[in-house]
């Protein structure tokens, strides 16, 4: 019963102690082997694959080494350009998302705002679309010929999918859009847990609310940006779905939509089915997005201080 | 004066965000309403129109989604199913049970969560060698638990389930388990009906896994249903929103009556984290 007892003889058949590990294990027991089989374990079969000359349909695999990451790393044009796009992406689509998410929050907590849940679900709302309905309708909305966008800008006729940047920047906005209500309820939650004297005391030493919002806000929910940071870096970094369904299989006629994570995609399952490189890809990948995070966690931790 | 100016400015903030929110799913309507010629226009037409039945009996002869609805349906709700429960289970053990090595393997589950989205060809190929491509069992099995179920549940336990309690049921004669199905289930509701539309939400959505494993007609999904109106008609906008529409309306119809409760959760679930 308490901890105490629990040093002394454990598995005295029938004791509480011993029931409890019993009981503990055996609810534990499925879910760690259906997570262990089908979460944990492809991780370290990827990196076996990645040793071998290995296509999906095709002849024996043949063991080759590290050469599949030597080509990777020293000969591959596409994977560079693979990775530029999907930085690129990541800055225009993470950055306004979160500051968006973050003023929104901040006025949304506002004594004065009436109808706060109705405004909450409203910019809720994307977040439940799924990424093909999303990219279905900014393919339409984006569309050169017919497209909203082009109306609204006055560009009739420009193609938001053959220029590299541009192609960004029409995937980026779907993510904008489908994210900002997920962080803005991230934030807001941690925004309750800021105390109102704060608020008091700046407002008593004449500080108005941008500079609260600067001063008091972001260094207190420094937790929960970091937090919200380091999510969208691994999700911004795995993005896909959006350029394979707005583009192609090969992010557009010139890759210019191509990101990481879709490469990976086309070399297994496009054309190509060479799954050993496509393994190779995603291991380095997974190097990438760790420094990646990490690089941001020592940014976001240097940049916001108390 | 200045206090005045800057409510309007927050006001007008909120409106214009929550109208760029809410538009895209307004256009969604539109375009489903009217014919593609229509659709089709510079400018474009932003008026619904009359041909909504029109285009979903079209969506409906070219797609079918009868089939779709009903695998989507067994494959969500099988997965949330068995993730409630899985996952509470587990996230009971590990919150409130003593035993060795719980800490660890709370610990792998956590930094799993934190890798990038797994390459899906080592699923792919397990997958194959239990011969489950074009088998819904593909879609189900690998995913009846997973590491966020039971973060998301072993958050909402420490918070809302006091030691004190489960030591009070033990000292009552309960077995570990009617403590579970009895004390801490009833009080989990909140949290569980978050995983749940989460859960149901994600495969409901979900496209990409069940486009490499599930290939054939009758194992077919609604996404995919809606992937297939696209490459096969992709010039005809008006069908192919009215796919992506009316697969987006069963949610909007389980979200909006509970999106309180489900923004809540959603919020107090990562924040605790």
């Amino acid at each position: 019963m308490s901890t105490k007892s629990n040093k002394k003889p454990r598995f005295k058949y029938g004791s509480q102690a011993s029931r409890d590990a019993l009981s503990g294990y055996l609810y534990v027991a499925p879910f760690f082997i259906l997570f262990l089989t089908f979460g944990i374990f492809p991780i370290f079969y990827n990196l076996y694959i990645s040793l071998f000359s290995w296509k999906l349909f095709g002849a024996e695999p043949e063991f080759i080494g590290l050469q599949n990451y030597v080509w990777l790393l020293t000969d591959d044009p596409t994977f560079i350009k693979a990775v530029v796009n999907t930085f690129s992406i990541w800055i225009i689509s993470t950055l306004p998302q979160l500051f968006i998410a973050l003023v929104l929050a901040y006025v949304l907590n506002q004594g004065f705002v009436k109808m706060k849940d109705m405004f909450r679900m409203a910019i809720f709302m994307p977040f439940i679309t799924s990424i093909l309905a999303v990219t279905i309708i900014f393919n339409s909305l984006f569309s050169r010929d017919f497209g909203l966008i082009n109306f609204i800008l006055g560009t009739a006729g420009l193609d938001w999918k053959i220029d590299r940047f541009l192609s960004h920047i029409a995937i980026a906005t779907m993510v904008n859009w489908r994210w900002v209500g997920y962080n803005t309820i991230i934030y807001m939650a941690g925004l309750q847990t800021i105390g109102k004297d704060l608020y008091e005391a700046a407002t008593i030493d004449g500080a108005n609310k941008i500079q609260q919002f600067f001063y008091i806000t972001i260094p207190q929910l420094r937790p929960i940006i970091l937090f919200t940071i380091i999510m969208s870096s691994i999700g911004g970094m795995s993005l896909f779905i959006e350029p394979l369904v707005f583009l192609d299989l090969r992010g557009g006629s010139h890759n210019q939509g191509l990101t990481m994570f879709l490469y990976l995609y086309e070399t297994a399952f496009g054309t190509k089915y060479n799954v050993g490189y496509s393994a190779a890809i995603s291991w380095v990948m997974f190097v990438i997005v760790v420094m990646f995070a990490l690089l941001n966690w020592f940014i976001t931790t240097k940049v916001i201080k108390d | 004066m200045k206090n005045r100016t800057g409510r309007l400015i927050s006001y007008i903030f909120l409106i214009i965000s929550s109208l760029v929110s809410i538009f895209p799913f307004y256009w969604m309507f539109a375009i489903s309403t009217n014919t593609t010629a229509a659709a089709n226009k510079f400018p474009p037409k932003v008026i619904p129109g009359d041909q909504f039945f029109t285009n979903v009996q079209n969506a409906w002869e070219n797609a079918d989604f009868i089939t779709a609805l009903f695998n989507t349906l067994i494959v969500a709700g099988t997965i949330t199913i068995s993730q409630l429960f899985f996952c509470s289970l587990a996230a009971f053990a590990l919150a409130r049970l003593e035993f060795k090595g719980r800490k660890l393997i709370f610990l792998l589950i956590v930094s799993t969560m934190l890798l990038p989205p797994a390459s899906p060809i080592p699923l792919y190929m397990i997958v194959s060698k239990f011969d489950w491509i074009n088998s819904l069992y593909a879609v189900i099995i690998p995913f009846l638990v997973g590491a966020f179920g039971v973060f998301l549940m072993k958050q909402f336990i420490e918070s809302s389930i006091h030691p004190e309690l489960i030591e009070s049921a033990k000292m009552d004669g309960a077995r570990n388990f009617q403590t579970y199905y009895r004390i801490v289930l009833p009080i989990l509701k909140p949290g569980l009906a978050t995983l749940a539309i989460i859960t149901f939400m994600g495969v409901w959505n979900d496209f990409v896994w069940p486009s490499i494993v599930l290939k054939e007609q009758s194992v077919q999904t609604l996404q995919l249903a809606v992937r297939g109106l696209q490459n096969a008609y992709n010039r005809d906008t008006a069908l192919i929103v009215t796919g992506a529409f009316i697969t987006t309306l069963p949610l909007l119809a389980i979200f909006i009556p509970f999106s309180r409760q489900f923004i809540a959760g959603l919020a107090e679930g990562s924040v605790k984290g």
